[in-house]
């Protein structure tokens, strides 16, 4: 199986569809970048599914091919990790609306030849997931043994418990909601707005010029890196340091480490991501809400569920703070799934899951090895 | 793996593959025991993250949570035990607590250590002390027991809310106890009960 050409680092496919979008298009045809880590066994019930967030993408423990950085979990993915590629085949895949090889604003539109830009259909997290699912019939996958995913991966995950609760055995929803806060919606709109504010934006046809909207990106990006991190860890990382001088300059230079930090983080985004899938991805997220979806009870999402459930925060999280997770976990025993729910403690906030976490990695691991007993 | 003794009487009398609620259920030893030794379907809640994430590394299902405010969120009768093990005396309100496990589960196990044992009236009585005893070790500023409880207290309370009292075990040492000069003699309870309804 090993040199079957769907498997491996890398791939991707072309799926003819049509993919039903919850607004209603039937999109098609849909294309899907994603990579592959193990090996799938005879009966195909090996499978994880690892879905990334808003910036993430299929490299989930491969090198970066722009920034050349290793992959965004690979500290989580490989031999004898939490997640054991020894053990289990992974799979992740660039979500629908992104712009690292799968259909999104910057791919071509087959009927007119142009990229589709602000054409390309409103998605949401359900369209997301059902592109995964399509990708997951390519690939012979009827069950996955898990599904796992922090921050939007843990809303995905929860939405494929939700959408097709016969192919899930279990699900892992880390530093994660149910739903969109309206401070959640807030700080993106404030990203939409730099972007949209930015003169290159040009409505969002500005890839024929090859002069993308590069200022309102990045600001895009810096206001939300700073959901990410905790004001404590931002502290103890920067305080009122002074970058390279000795006094403040009485100008608007980046004075603060902290100022220069956040440039740097909004000039490096600018170099590996689209802004119109910025704005696709983000309303995806602020439109999503499991229990509007399901008659307003977030119980009912998980009814029809067979699959275990871990859901996890990290005490300094304020984007999706550990009252969201907890909600999760009431309705999870609301509607007798079988759920764990664990608030771990880190200085770090919301990126806490990406980070180093023996703790996370523990009950990552014991979580799905307990799959295989079952 | 030895339980606790306590526990031991708790596994050995609940039925095989029951639904069970751990309420305190620590690093999850009960639970584990009633999943691999009676095919039990065994949640449980807990106060301590690191218990919580090592339950989890078990394999088991556990919800971080406080006994004091959260059981109200699990609905009426969806376990078949709710099992409360050397926590009662830690809770603020110990009589909610124990509404709240008879509606949630058909039965509840409650353990807790005897106030009114020997050795403790003898610590008080002799040296005018607050006991610091091999049940009860902590000193008084710093115990997480905050409501202190007697067999006797223990079975008026019951009484007072129409609670059946199924089954009692009591405990000196790793050695169970009679049941007539219990509140004397006895280190441990362990009572099983339902709700008159």
């Amino acid at each position: 199986m090993s040199d079957d050409p769907r498997f491996g680092l890398r791939r991707s496919v072309t799926l003819p569809g049509p993919l039903r979008l919850d607004g209603g298009v039937l999109f098609s045809p849909v294309d899907i970048a994603y990579e592959t880590y193990g090996t799938l066994n005879d009966d195909a019930s090996n499978a994880i599914l690892v879905c990334h967030a808003l910036t993430g993408d299929q490299h989930l423990a491969s090198e970066h091919p722009v920034t050349g950085k290793p992959g965004w979990w690979a500290r989580m993915v490989g031999p004898g990790k939490p997640i054991d590629t020894n053990r289990w085949f992974v799979i992740c895949s660039n979500v629908l609306g992104s712009c690292l090889g799968s259909s999104g604003p910057a791919t071509i539109n087959p009927a007119t030849g142009q990229p589709w830009g602000m054409h390309f259909p409103v998605i949401t997290i359900r369209d997301m997931v059902r592109a995964q699912a399509m990708l997951l019939d390519h690939l012979g996958i009827d069950r996955l043994f898990a599904v796992v995913g922090g921050s939007m991966g843990g809303m995905q995950a929860l939405s494929w418990a939700a959408t097709f609760p016969e192919r899930v055995r279990a699900a892992v929803v880390i530093a994660s909601a149910a739903r969109h806060s309206a401070q959640n919606i807030a700080f993106h709109e404030v990203g939409r707005q730099a972007i949209m504010a930015d003169p290159k934006w040009r409505g969002g046809a500005y890839y024929e010029a090859q002069d993308p909207p590069a200022a309102g990106l990045a600001v895009a990006r810096m206001a939300a890196h700073i959901t990410y991190l905790s004001e404590a860890g931002l502290t103890a990382k920067f305080g009122r340091k002074l970058q390279g001088r000795e006094s403040k300059t009485f100008g608007f230079d980046a004075d603060f480490q902290v100022e220069s930090y956040l440039r740097h983080q909004g000039l490096a985004f600018v170099d590996r991501f689209d802004a119109n899938s910025y704005l696709y991805i983000t309303r995806a997220l602020d439109y999503f809400d499991l229990a509007e979806e399901h008659g307003g009870l977030l119980a009912n999402a998980f009814r029809q569920s067979q699959a275990r459930f871990c859901v996890v925060s990290f005490d300094t999280d304020w984007l999706y703070p550990t009252a969201e997770s907890r909600s999760i976990a009431h309705a999870l025993n609301a509607a007798g799934a079988p759920a764990s729910f664990v608030e771990l403690s880190s200085p770090f906030g919301h990126d806490a899951f990406l980070l180093e976490s023996p703790e996370l990695d523990r009950v990552i691991g014991g979580f799905l090895a307990a799959g295989e007993r079952a | 793996m030895t339980l606790r003794p306590d526990l031991a009487i708790i596994a050995h009398h609940v039925d095989r593959g029951a639904r069970i609620l751990d309420v305190g259920c620590g690093d999850g030893a009960l639970m584990a025991a009633l999943r691999d030794d009676r095919g039990c379907d065994a949640r449980g809640l807990e106060l301590e993250p690191t218990n919580v994430a090592a339950a989890v590394g078990r394999g088991l299902s556990v919800i971080q949570g406080d006994a004091d405010t959260d059981l109200a969120d699990y609905p009426d009768d969806s376990f078949d035990y709710a099992i409360l093990s050397q926590t009662l005396q830690t809770t603020r309100r110990p009589d909610w607590v124990l509404e709240q496990l008879l509606r949630i589960g058909r039965h509840a196990f409650v353990s807790f250590p005897n106030f009114a044992h020997w050795r403790v009236r003898a610590s008080l009585l002799v040296g005018g002390r607050m006991p610091v005893t091999r049940l009860l070790p902590i000193a008084w500023y710093a115990t997480p027991n905050i409501h202190h409880v007697t067999v006797d207290d223990f079975r008026a309370l019951v009484k007072e809310r129409g609670i059946a009292i199924e089954g009692a075990w009591f405990l000196s040492g790793d050695q169970q106890t009679g049941s007539g000069l219990a509140n004397l003699l006895a280190e441990h309870a362990v009572f099983l009960l339902r709700h008159d309804r």
